[in-house]
């Protein structure tokens, strides 16, 4: 494409960030360009940064909306620490996003969106294009609204339209520096505006004068190309952990036979596993958005009654709301899959932001002795795979079970490699048969302590169940003590014997040593970066990252004493160190914690794991 | 028999009290109006002819919610509130079971109101059986939603100081579809409406005037005393002109735009002024007034007040799966996963 040859620049992985204001489509721009990146083979992760307000005031730092994307010849686990390249539209937005970015970065922004005013608004003092703030990046300057309205000026497009448009010329200039196909993305708008062929034709347009103008301006000395990673053969698609979540929850609903149904209540950064499987009726989905959060586990828990996957979903103020009714479907002992996208808290806390601190409530958050099984998915992708499992275990063990994700893997994406269902596990609930004589609500299976699910509508099976304690096996109300003490210890037993069920605890690196980090969740990816990064030095550190929760693997105890020192990382202060603290007694456990709504950087944590391994 | 929703499986059977009765010991105050209505409802599945696997009790917490352990079907004894929440679930999940909502007036007007609006907007396919005995029996006598102002309860040792909720008001303002209204008293008319809320498709609500006779004995007497009942209860039928009194010679009529008690034969007023009951007009102004209608100056009104058609929530969710299923290219998980963007390495 491009006409003279510039030298190439082999990168083996680039971050990108496109920044503007909420209504300057940085979604879509940084989407496209992903879209892109993928169809060349990269591997990537992406990651939408937005405010908690829909439109909060233009050319405010609050109205800063944002989208990163993580591209890579080699696999990708996080969405970048620091950007190498940062697209802002304004002047709000760079100087919120400056000190995300490399030394050296290259910054393309949008002088147009420079006056006195706008400087001002973002709350610089100077124009930071005269203050030598600027200094150590290598800063391209473009009249991108002149430019964007002088290349429609044929079409007669008015001015507000065109204006609109400037996003597709920073894309155009980014795909000149990227050395990039502009093909795929005019597909992408023969596709979108279908009916609206004048968009497609300004939207073409645009992207090929940012394209052209990058050229002659030789925005960059030099193409930086991100070659094809390799990856594991096989059909690949992009996919948000939301979508993944809802997606995992209709296959293992297919899987099972049993009817998906869904209670749920729209709330950050949880609602888009709603939208998503309100989609899905023509796969028998049966979604309900509830008066409340309460409403929706409630009615979950009447769905699972009859026999469906019951599902509802959440983020942590509502996981508050629904802790009376998880007890209700633990003394109930019926399956019932909860998803907590956790987020900031306490209290309303950073709706958009992620933490890890609801690990506390999800294994203790109720009244009385009630234990559920917790896990936690670590990447966007693996989000189908862990929900998959959570209903699974769920459903074969009678037992409600929490999946936590959090914001990051709910809005972030990744590559998803496609699955076939015919090889993903069997889930075998255990149905009760219609007629069965012996059938008793709380007869339990003598070795998993599960009992049996018996559906309304079946002959001969008619049983009542309830908040109310009930006696061990015929399932009648019962206040006795010795009985309490017998359902208690069943309850708690059922679940603990799901270790038996669930894989061991992996160990990436050697299975002994000097240093173990332990991490959970949405962690995976700067914890497994820094670790990898430690052990190419030569260092004697290996990483535990858990899924399961609860119970833990049944060799947990183990691999935390194969290692000198442990030291447990977290986005909370403290939650998961002290639960294995709890379990375990081992004296060596440390901790690295953070609660600022942001994810680890892979600095932080490689400066606390090597001031561990010179402490003697 | 009445024609009954077709959706719910029927017996071939004829089914007895015997079917539906529990093992379980009624643990209810002698004397307490469960008593009865447990009687009804026994008496009412029966004749409604559903397999008796297809019948499904929920109930929230209180002592009316024990009901479900006293009656042999599908049950489910939930959480303080929660009933009609728990309850649309699984009338949502299996539209094929008869699903029965058992409350009362702290459950469902207090601690449960908002999942009460919401049910009955939707008009989910349930039929709530609100046991109405204006006060909290089981954490013992303190004032509920229903209780009437000024009453002194273990909570309002000088009286209460809020208004009370009309139930039927609240129905209709929530723009429920089925409202009756029934004492525990007679056990004839309460199998009559709960017959009639069984054929109604959509929520129905069936307020029962339950005796407390512990913490709120005789609280409706002044309306359902044998001395008083014949000046005080006008017992509605479709159709028919609304009388009442010993000898059915007071009626209603609508004077301008409001309910007047009237003597049948005095001042020219002929039978044929009184007002006909239409418990089906989808408009719901008159049956909202007789809702409201208390003594001294008039009756109260019992019978079902309003029982209009609308499309259940529970039908147009099958529906659009129906829909969905005939027109999406998406038939299974592996055409979902495989949709939209994706590309081969």
């Amino acid at each position: 494409m491009a006409k003279k040859k510039r030298p190439i620049v082999e990168r083996e992985e680039v971050v990108v960030k496109f920044v503007g204001d909420s209504g300057d489509g940085m979604q879509l721009t940084g989407s496209m360009f992903s879209d892109v990146a993928a169809i060349v083979g990269n591997d990537l992760a992406t990651f939408p940064d937005f405010p908690a307000e829909i439109r909060a005031p233009q050319n405010t730092v609050a109205g800063v909306s944002g989208f990163q994307v993580h591209m890579g010849s080699s696999k990708i686990f996080t969405t970048g620490d620091l950007v190498d390249v940062l697209v802002a539209m304004n002047p709000a937005s760079l100087r919120s996003n400056l000190k995300w970015a490399k030394k050296g970065a290259t910054i393309l922004t949008d002088t147009d969106a420079y006056d006195d005013k706008t400087i001002e608004k973002a709350g610089y003092k100077t124009n930071p294009f005269s203050d030598n703030s600027l200094e150590s990046f290598n800063l391209v300057k473009a009249p991108m609204t002149t430019l964007t309205k002088a290349s429609l000026k044929e079409l007669g497009v008015d001015s507000k339209t065109a204006e609109r448009s400037k996003n597709m010329f920073a894309l155009g200039m980014l795909f000149y520096i990227f050395n990039r196909d502009l093909k795929p993305s005019f597909k992408y708008f023969e596709e979108k505006f279908k009916k609206k062929p004048e968009l497609v034709e300004i939207n073409k347009i645009v992207l090929q004068a940012g394209y052209n103008y990058a050229e002659t301006i030789e925005a960059l000395e030099s193409v930086i190309q991100v070659s094809a990673a390799p990856m594991e053969k096989g059909r690949y698609r992009n996919i948000t952990g939301n979508v993944a979540t809802a997606w995992g929850l209709l296959a293992a609903a297919e899987k099972s036979g049993r009817p998906l149904f869904l209670g749920s209540y729209p709330i950050t950064p949880a609602t888009e596993i709603l939208m998503e499987l309100a989609k899905h009726k023509s796969l028998g989905a049966k979604v309900f958005q509830a008066e409340d959060e309460i409403a929706g586990i409630c009615s979950a828990i009447g769905a699972s009654y009859t026999g469906s996957l019951a599902c509802t979903t959440t983020s942590g103020p509502g996981l508050s709301l629904k802790s009376e009714a998880i007890g209700l479907a633990v003394i109930t002992e019926l399956p019932l899959v909860i998803v907590n996208v956790q987020r900031g808290g306490p209290s309303t806390g950073l709706p958009t932001k992620s933490e890890q601190s609801d690990l506390y409530q999800a294994l203790f958050g109720r009244n009385g002795e009630c234990p559920v099984i917790v896990i936690a998915a670590s990447t966007s992708e693996n989000c189908f795979y862990y929900a998959y499992e959570t209903a699974k275990l769920s459903m074969e063990h009678m037992t409600p079970a929490i999946l936590l994700t959090d914001g990051y893997l709910g809005f972030g994406s990744t590559l998803f490699r496609i699955p076939r269902m015919a090889d993903m596990p069997a889930i075998t609930p255990p149905i009760a048969e219609a007629n069965d004589p012996d059938y008793k609500p709380y007869r339990r299976n003598p070795e998993t302590f599960v009992r049996q699910w018996a559906i309304p509508g079946t002959e001969g099976l008619r049983h009542r169940v309830g908040g109310l304690e009930k006696e061990n096996i015929t399932g009648t109300v019962s206040t006795d003590p010795m009985n309490h003490q017998i359902m208690t210890d069943f309850r708690a037993k059922k679940v603990e014997k799901v270790a038996d069920f669930i894989p061991d605890q992996g160990i990436e690196g050697n299975p002994e040593g000097e240093l173990l980090v332990v991490s959970w969740g949405g962690t995976y990816g700067a914890v497994h970066s820094a670790v990898s990064q430690m052990q190419k030095e030569g260092k004697s550190v290996s990483h535990a990252h858990f899924h399961y929760i609860m119970p833990l693997p049944k060799n947990t105890e183990k691999v935390l004493k194969s290692f000198k020192k442990i030291v447990v990382c977290e986005l909370n202060s403290g939650q998961f160190v002290n639960y294995l603290r709890m379990k375990y007694p081992i004296p060596n456990i440390s901790q690295f914690n953070k609660v600022q709504g942001l994810p680890f950087m892979i600095n932080e944590l490689t400066d606390k794991f090597n001031q561990l391994l010179e402490e003697k | 028999m009445d024609f009954i929703n077709m959706t719910v499986e029927r017996t071939n059977v004829q089914l007895s009290k015997a079917d539906f009765e529990s093992d379980q010991m009624v643990k209810w105050c002698p004397g307490c109006g469960g008593h009865a209505i447990l009687a009804a409802v026994e008496r009412v599945f029966p004749k409604i002819g559903y397999r008796k696997e297809n019948f499904c009790m929920v109930s929230g917490i209180g002592c009316s919610s024990r009901f479900p352990y006293y009656v042999n079907t599908y049950g489910i004894h939930g959480i303080h509130g929660r009933a009609a929440a728990i309850s649309t679930g699984v009338k949502i999940a299996n539209p094929r079971l008869s699903v029965w909502t058992i409350t009362g007036d702290g459950d469902s007007l207090a601690i449960g109101g908002n999942h009460f609006i919401h049910v009955i907007r939707r008009n989910v396919d349930l039929n709530i059986l609100l046991f109405n005995n204006q006060i909290y029996g089981l954490t013992k006598g303190q004032f509920s939603p229903t209780t009437p102002m000024g009453k002194v309860t273990k909570t309002s040792p000088m009286g209460t100081i809020e208004h009370p909720f009309n139930i039927g008001e609240l129905v209709m303002g929530a723009q429920g579809t089925f409202f009756a209204r029934v004492p525990d008293n007679n056990i004839a008319l309460m199998t009559e409406c709960m017959f009639e809320a069984a054929k109604h498709d959509g929520t129905s609500v069936t307020e029962i005037m339950e005796n407390c006779i512990i913490f709120a004995d005789k609280a409706h007497a002044p309306v359902t005393g044998k001395d008083v009942k014949d000046e005080n209860m006008l017992i509605l039928k479709n159709g028919a002109p609304m009388v009442f009194g010993k000898n059915n010679e007071k009626g209603l009529i609508l004077k301008d735009t409001m309910l007047e008690v009237v003597e049948i034969g005095k001042n020219g007023i002929t039978i044929e002024d009184i007002l006909v009951h239409d418990q089906y007009n989808q408009d719901p102004g008159i049956q909202l007034m007789l809702a409201k209608l208390a003594p001294p100056h008039f009756p109260m009104v019992f019978g079902v007040i309003r029982s209009a058609m609308y499309p259940t929530y529970d039908d147009l969710v099958e529906e659009q799966i129906k829909y969905a299923k005939e027109t999406s290219k998406i038939r299974n998980v592996d055409d979902l996963l495989n949709s939209g963007d994706t590309w081969e390495i």
